[in-house]
């Protein structure tokens, strides 16, 4: 058997490319207006809980200052994201894929197995027990997946003018628009914490093994 | 540092990459067919009618931030602004049976509407306001569109950057119950920030849309003779979306 499906593959590398692309024209998209806030309005300094830094050219698409073009790449990308990400949700609950690997057992939640786990990541034993994943990818793999990712698409929704007449209630649940604004900000920050961590993790951990295992599906040990 | 330097040109390879795809003409088609797509889509979920929100008075924001341009000096602008707008016309013509001018006045006399609504700058702040003007939509109908008009531009005062500012939507938008030629904010005649003494609320729309000191309302059956032909300054000069929905 597969150590990856082959849907988990293909979402996987797609969904990479989508991030990529929304998090760097997103970063665009940010320095145009630099402050963030909370609630339905606020435009000015003294309303701002925020101040972000002005992202530099490298980090940004299209690598120079064009919220236009930034603008073109973010709602173009946001439909494969969204879609791809309806598609995995789909798919690991169909090939069981989230109830076998991923949920987590009220057992795991014991501190005392926490802590054993921690511990270990900081050992840097990456040894799973029998499990396909030890708690702590668990968790990060369902934040990742059923938090961060589609806390994007609901606030991105939640932004958009033209969605408002229809999904009033949504902006109204995320506090107003400028609060899914900072919503928006935040969850595509802890993305990119997830993606620094993700790529650490696979490097200190046989990485040719790992990636290869995401390309060709591997085997399972 | 090695480690930067190698992200700094990852980074810069990748957005090469991207560039490259954008300047292809499969590229260049692709980023313009998403903003359709989301257009098609927000069609297809939402009412022709579906309001934006409205708020209480109470939500008003303390001070309505203007933006682009904020007080314009070509033309016949400074002078209208001495003498009180007193002198200011709205034509309302194009594709339409019967051309008005209309003073401003006029423009008060006929049915009004009052919202307060929150308007969105594509660069990503808000702020909210109570607008009062009457419905695009009366203006039209005493107009008479012919069968052929498609779009209605607004034409502008303020000169920007060397290019006349205007902007368009669709019938949709400009029959849609919120889409007000305003002449007051917060129950006073329209700052000059704000576009004094006429603009547009296009409220289901980003804040470039909501054209400021109208001196026309153009009805066409197509934009493509218009300006540089993407539907509006900000589109023809930046390749800002046209539908500004998103």
């Amino acid at each position: 058997m597969k150590r990856h499906a082959l849907s988990t593959r293909v979402w996987h590398w797609l969904n990479l490319l989508c991030v990529v692309v929304l998090f760097m024209s997103g970063l665009t998209i940010s320095n145009a207006h630099r402050r963030l806030y909370w609630g339905d309005w606020g435009f000015a300094a003294e309303q701002a809980w925020l101040t972000v830094p002005r992202f530099p050219d490298w980090m940004t698409i299209p690598g120079y200052y064009s919220l236009a073009v930034a603008r073109d790449w973010h709602i173009l990308m946001a439909w494969p994201f969204a879609l791809g990400l309806l598609f995995i949700w789909i798919a690991m609950l169909a090939n069981r894929h989230f109830t076998r690997d991923i949920a987590t057992s009220r057992r795991e939640w014991k501190p005392g197995a926490v802590w054993h786990d921690i511990v270990r990541h900081l050992k840097l034993d990456f040894d799973h027990e029998g499990g396909k994943y030890n708690f702590l990818q668990k968790l990060a793999y369902g934040l990742v997946l059923g938090v961060f990712l589609p806390m994007m698409v609901f606030t991105g929704i939640a932004i958009s003018p033209g969605m408002e007449p229809t999904f009033g209630w949504l902006v109204e649940l995320l506090g107003g628009r400028q609060s899914a604004r900072s919503l928006h900000f935040i969850f595509a920050f802890a993305i990119a914490a997830f993606f620094v961590v993700h790529v650490v993790l696979v490097i200190l951990a046989e990485p040719v093994r790992q990636i290869g295992a995401m390309i060709t599906g591997g085997r399972e040990p | 540092m090695k480690r930067r330097n190698f992200l700094v040109a990852a980074g810069a390879a990748f957005v090469a990459g991207c560039n490259r795809i954008a300047e292809t003409d499969a590229g260049k088609s692709l980023l313009g067919a998403a903003e359709k797509w989301h257009e098609r889509a927000h069609r297809l979920l939402t009412d022709r009618k579906a309001l934006a929100p409205e708020y209480p008075r109470s939500a008003i924001s303390p001070y309505f931030r203007g933006n682009g341009s904020t007080d314009p000096q070509n033309g016949d602008y400074p002078r209208h602004v001495e003498e009180g707008f007193t002198n200011w016309r709205l034509e309302v013509r194009g594709l339409v049976e019967h051309p008005l001018s209309l003073s401003l006045e006029n423009i008060r006399k006929l049915p009004q509407r009052t919202q307060v609504t929150r308007h969105d700058c594509v660069e990503g702040w808000s702020a909210i306001g109570e607008w009062t003007g009457p419905q695009l939509a009366v203006l039209l109908e005493a107009a008479g569109l012919k069968p052929e008009a498609k779009f209605i531009v607004f034409r502008c005062a303020d000169n920007l950057n060397g290019q006349d500012y205007y902007e368009s939507v669709d019938l949709e938008d400009a029959f849609h119950p919120q889409t007000i030629v305003a002449h007051s904010l917060n129950g006073e005649p329209l700052p000059i920030r704000n576009g004094a003494p006429l603009r547009m609320r296009i409220e289901r729309q980003l804040g470039y849309k909501h054209a400021k000191y109208l001196t026309a309302i153009e009805a066409v059956a197509s934009l493509d003779d218009i300006g540089k032909g993407q539907g509006g300054y900000w589109e023809d000069r930046a390749g800002y979306q046209w539908y500004a929905g998103i």
